[in-house]
């Protein structure tokens, strides 16, 4: 509206009342979540919310010292940064190999991808529980680092691949007449000057598996609990913790938010894995 | 496309390790939930497991808590999404406006927080926020004069409240990507439109429309397939209840495997979940990426 000229004070009040209230808006939970988990059990109790009251730090050390939440952590790291590294291992060649290689059933490969995105995770979660039983291996990390590579797989190879893509083909020509081989330009070549993306699809691997719940809370009980699935078992009773649950949702949210904002330019095309051009 | 053909031996080399844990991750598991899925199996009952042709199928397909639940997931989307392009779309128009660059810029950040956040936790909060005594949602309300809700206790507001807190988790993925969208409207096409008329609503039907399909498509595939797998937020919220006003179908799947212990029934909910997962994909797929990579 106020597109030639007229940017007076007056006519952006409006827009930055707008701005304000959207930002408001995205952010207020997270306030909310910060200060519950700053309350004692009686004062998240009380009828009406205080917004004012003495912050005290002893849900977090509950949490993390008496109840375990320190450890299931830990797990949570361990299984992020494995499946994280697996993926990348095994995702960039095969990104390479899409975006460099002929091949009969090159199509075919990509609906594979497309529709592993879409598949809810409990039609694997059923069949890998039985499975993972039967071979002895519930409640181990292996599994859970294995099982989210169903997801974390297909984001490397997608972000990848059209890093990959878009390297000129030139640089690739001129080491095949000095003599190098596919090997050798990919590693050399191509893998350095896609770095970007494979940062990229690295933090959102290891947002999506640290975010994960179900396969956490069907594939573990007690040893291989990661922190969301410890978060969950609060929520049993009848007087619910709310302090305890807050700082454990406080302490899982605080570094899946720094890497989103990190790396929130690209946080959209992760998401939407390529599909808006 | 260009390309180079290499020798099957390099191909595999590259590729095959990739293919070889996905089909050991990804296809193997499903083929032995279809095998449980023609069987009884019940977790409480492992010596009677017995093969028994179509029947946990006819079960699933004439069941009214299968197809409830399959009719709530489409409902919320249905609901859900409308609203959440509709309130995108108005922040991206309103993010792609010139001048206010600090505070566009620190509203672009703030819409990235919402979806990156652990759907277990928003759903935690939800409990949090909303709770009928305790919950600053039903403290807020009443500054406006309004009564307390019972959110999670009721099965109508439960349901509610899943579509409220799905519109807050998602539109701001809505808008960044329609934003993204709309930067790619060339700059002089914009500019003669607007010197052309002063409604916005002319400019975004007869300019900036056409740039913004490809996103909207992108967002309905994906806000489909997500509906599909919710479970995390409604799961720690309200577990599909009170009843099962908010069992959407991964949480009857879950339900109905480790909680009533039916395998061999949750299995064949979760193949016929698939098929429909993958007959909904490939028509997309179809209708709107004719090409592949």
């Amino acid at each position: 509206m106020a597109a030639t000229g007229s940017t007076s004070a007056r006519s952006l009040a409006p827009q930055i009342i707008l701005l304000v209230c959207i930002l408001l808006f995205c952010v207020f939970p997270f306030y909310w979540m910060v200060t519950t988990s700053l309350k004692t059990q009686i004062v998240a109790l009380s009828e009406p919310p205080q917004w004012i009251f003495d912050p005290t730090l002893s849900n977090y050390t509950e949490v993390l010292f008496e109840d375990g939440v320190g450890e299931t952590m830990i797990n949570s790291l361990i299984v992020a940064v494995s499946t994280t590294v697996l993926a990348v291992a095994l995702g960039c060649p095969a990104a390479y190999a899409l975006a460099r290689f002929e091949f009969r059933g090159k199509s075919d490969l990509w609906f594979w991808f497309i529709t592993n995105r879409m598949v809810s995770p409990i039609v694997l979660a059923l069949p890998f529980f039985l499975i993972v039983r039967w071979v002895g291996l519930l409640d181990t990390k292996l599994v859970l680092i294995l099982v989210y590579l169903t997801f974390n797989l297909p984001i490397v190879i997608w972000l990848c691949t059209d890093q990959f893509r878009s390297i000129p083909f030139d640089l690739d020509e001129a080491a095949i007449l000095e003599g190098a081989g596919h090997w050798t330009i990919f590693r050399a070549i191509c893998l350095p000057l896609a770095m970007p993306a494979v940062a990229v699809s690295s933090i959102f691997s290891f947002i999506f598996s640290w975010n994960e719940l179900l396969y956490a809370i069907v594939l573990t009980r007690n040893d291989a609990k990661t922190a969301p699935a410890m978060a969950i078992s609060y929520m049993e009773g009848y007087s619910l913790p709310y302090g305890k649950i807050m700082a454990t949702s406080t302490l899982i949210v605080i570094p899946v938010l720094i890497f989103a904002l990190i790396a929130s330019k690209q946080l959209v095309r992760g998401l939407t894995m390529g599909a808006v051009k | 496309m260009r390309g180079s053909v290499v020798s099957n031996r390099t191909l595999w080399a590259f590729i095959g390790p990739a293919i070889f844990v996905l089909a050991v991750i990804g296809i193997v598991p499903l083929i032995y939930a279809v095998y449980t899925s023609l069987h009884y199996f019940n977790l409480t009952d492992l010596g009677d497991v017995e093969f028994i042709w179509f029947e946990n199928y006819s079960d699933v397909l004439t069941s009214d808590t299968f197809w409830n639940a399959m009719g709530r997931t489409f409902a919320l989307l249905l609901i859900a999404l409308p609203i959440q392009i509709a309130i995108g779309l108005m922040i991206a128009l309103l993010l792609h406006k010139p001048g206010l660059t600090f505070l566009k810029t620190l509203t672009r950040l703030g819409l990235v927080l919402p979806m990156a956040t652990t759907y277990a936790v928003v759903g935690l909060l939800g409990q949090v926020m909303f709770n009928l005594k305790y919950g600053v949602v039903n403290q807020m309300l009443g500054w406006f004069g309004i009564g307390s809700v019972n959110w999670i206790g009721d099965p109508q507001n439960a349901f509610v409240l899943v579509v409220i807190w799905d519109v807050w988790q998602w539109t701001p993925f809505c808008a960044l990507i329609l934003l993204a969208g709309l930067t790619t409207v060339p700059d002089e096409i914009e500019e003669a439109a607007r010197l052309e008329t002063k409604s916005w609503w002319t400019v975004l039907r007869h300019i900036q429309i056409p740039y913004l399909v490809p996103g909207l498509v992108a967002i309905m595939i994906l806000r489909t397939a997500d509906t599909l797998k919710l479970f995390d937020m409604v799961f720690t919220m309200t577990r599909g209840g009170p009843g099962n006003a908010t069992e959407f179908i991964s949480l009857l799947i879950q339900r109905t495997g480790f909680r009533a212990f039916d395998q061999g029934v949750a299995s064949a909910q979760a193949v016929v979940l698939l098929a429909i997962t993958v007959i909904l994909s490939q028509i997309y797929i179809k209708i709107f990426y004719r090409e592949g990579p």
